[in-house]
């Protein structure tokens, strides 16, 4: 009894480890076959279309109300010190340093994560990657790379449109409806932001970028031949790609402050 | 010539091919015959390298493939094409793209001379004026007559064929069926055909092998096949109907 349960959890944990190492193979096979010609420069764009640009509208709008709501709770925090004249410090460090890295990343995940998986995965199914191999076109130079350094890329620049539109956000309700005076709201802005907090935002946001399309394009690829499988492949990208961004995060600003 | 030694692939923990001992003959049409199952699909992809076997080796005229990986697979598969059961057309490309698309990526060609060359291959499968439409919007015949179109562009040496007429009714197999037997007298390529269309495959094979308890129980010429007194080959091939002789299927 106490023998099958030891060797059950020895089993899980070395079927874990296994994975863990398919992955990291996985994605250092995609950057060895990024480096060898021919290079695909229209993929990446186009990738780049699909992961940045089509985010764009939902980041925004999660950056708006998320800047909103911070300058809400923000205001009548510091009301109670007299410090109203802070709350631009306050919604912008928050944004910067970690809102708007990690939800730009979440929303990422949920939009173009889940469809790269999706995508990926669908090609397995139909046999299109195997098509790509009987071509001789290597399927990790051709699909998978140009994904990462669409990741790579496109992640911080949303990140970046984050952190803007957060920030007016938290001006729009702050300065025009609760009457906080525009001028403090940029100084302290100004005066409590460092050069190292914006780096640290994107430094995180490119590691985003990378756990992204790393998990959802390592899912699709190894889907299991049936519809099932591609839904389970597809929960599995969004939940872990989701839950690996958090733990990363904390361990980043572990180090970063 | 394609030839397998022994053969052995597990998959899931079943032993699916138990040593394959197999010679394909140059410039033949080959059609290998099994239950569903019996690994068929598996025995095709071993001999494009989409499969490695986990004993036995795989040769492909004089290069052992089996334990190849990266560009010197990639050498060899140049020589191959493979025309999958879904036709594996790209989703996202148009009829035309899609053919063009070993072109443009591995040869690098551009302009008007993709163009000619597609548009001569769509016109030898019937699917002239086709090119602007995408996979979804064609039938089930189209979509093959499409993956074949595609499979031919680069004129290879060696085809594959896993269950192409699979999914089809009759006629539409039939057309298909036609249609390879006659790109491969046309072109002289070797082709390699995995396919339950019993008994059409025995008029447009020239070899017919079958596979059983993961090993090929026997091989012969379409006619010869006919003869095997073997009482379990017997069965199977006589389940489809009557059997029509080698040569009539297409004039």
């Amino acid at each position: 009894m106490v023998l099958n349960m030891v060797e059950r959890l020895g089993a899980s944990v070395v079927t874990r480890v296994q994975e863990m190492g398919r992955m990291l193979l996985f994605v250092l096979s995609a950057f060895a076959w990024l480096t060898r010609p021919p290079f695909r420069f229209s993929h990446m764009l186009k990738q780049l279309h699909f992961i940045g640009y089509k985010s764009t509208f939902v980041v925004v709008l999660t950056a708006g109300f998320t800047g909103m709501v911070l300058a809400l709770q923000g205001y009548y925090s510091l009301r109670k010190f007299g410090s109203e004249g802070l709350l631009g410090s306050a919604v912008a460090l928050s944004m910067i340093r970690e809102l708007g890295p990690v939800l730009a990343a979440l929303m990422v995940t949920a939009r173009a994560g889940s469809a790269m998986t999706a995508e990926v995965g669908i090609m397995r199914i139909t046999e299109q990657i195997d098509a790509l191999d009987t071509m001789a076109i290597n399927p990790m130079q051709y699909l998978i790379a140009p994904k990462l350094v669409a990741g790579l890329i496109g992640v911080p620049l949303l990140v970046a449109i984050f952190d803007v539109v957060g920030i007016y956000g938290g001006y729009v309700v702050g300065v025009d409806l609760l009457g906080v005076n525009a001028g403090s709201y940029w100084n302290s802005i100004e005066s409590a932001v460092e050069w190292k907090d914006i780096y640290g935002g994107i430094l995180k946001s490119i590691s985003f970028g990378l756990i992204i399309t790393w998990i959802c394009s390592y899912k699709g690829y190894h889907t299991r031949q049936s519809a099932e499988g591609l839904g389970t492949a597809t929960t599995e990208a969004v939940v872990l790609s989701s839950v690996v961004i958090l733990v990363w995060d904390y361990f980043l600003t572990s180090v970063l402050l | 010539m394609i030839k397998l030694i022994g053969v052995e692939k597990k998959l899931g923990g079943q032993a699916v091919l138990q040593g394959v001992n197999l010679t394909i003959p140059v410039g033949k049409l080959t059609t290998i015959i099994g239950g569903s199952g019996s690994g068929k699909s598996v025995l095709l992809k071993h001999m494009i390298g989409l499969l490695q076997p986990d004993r036995g080796e795989v040769w492909i005229g004089d290069v052992e493939i089996s334990r190849l990986s990266g560009t010197k697979l990639n050498d060899v598969r140049k020589r191959f094409a493979m025309l999958f059961q879904g036709a594996a057309l790209f989703d996202s490309l148009s009829v035309f793209e899609n053919v063009a698309f070993p072109l443009r990526e591995k040869l690098r060609m551009k302009g008007p001379a993709v163009a000619q060359r597609v548009e001569e291959k769509l016109a030898q499968v019937g699917l002239e004026g086709m090119g602007h439409k995408f996979p979804a919007e064609l039938s089930g015949g189209m979509r093959k007559r499409a993956g074949l179109a595609r499979a031919l562009v680069m004129e290879p040496e060696i085809i594959l064929f896993d269950e192409p007429t699979t999914g089809l009714d009759p006629l539409m197999a039939k057309s298909i069926h036609d249609l390879i037997v006659t790109m491969q007298r046309r072109f002289g390529f070797t082709a390699v055909m995995v396919s339950h269309e019993i008994p059409e495959i025995f008029a447009i094979s020239d070899w017919v092998a079958m596979l059983r308890n993961g090993k090929i129980a026997a091989m012969a010429p379409a006619a010869e096949f006919l003869q095997i007194t073997d009482p379990d080959i017997q069965e199977f091939i006589s389940v489809g109907g009557t059997v029509v002789l080698p040569g009539s299927h297409v004039g």
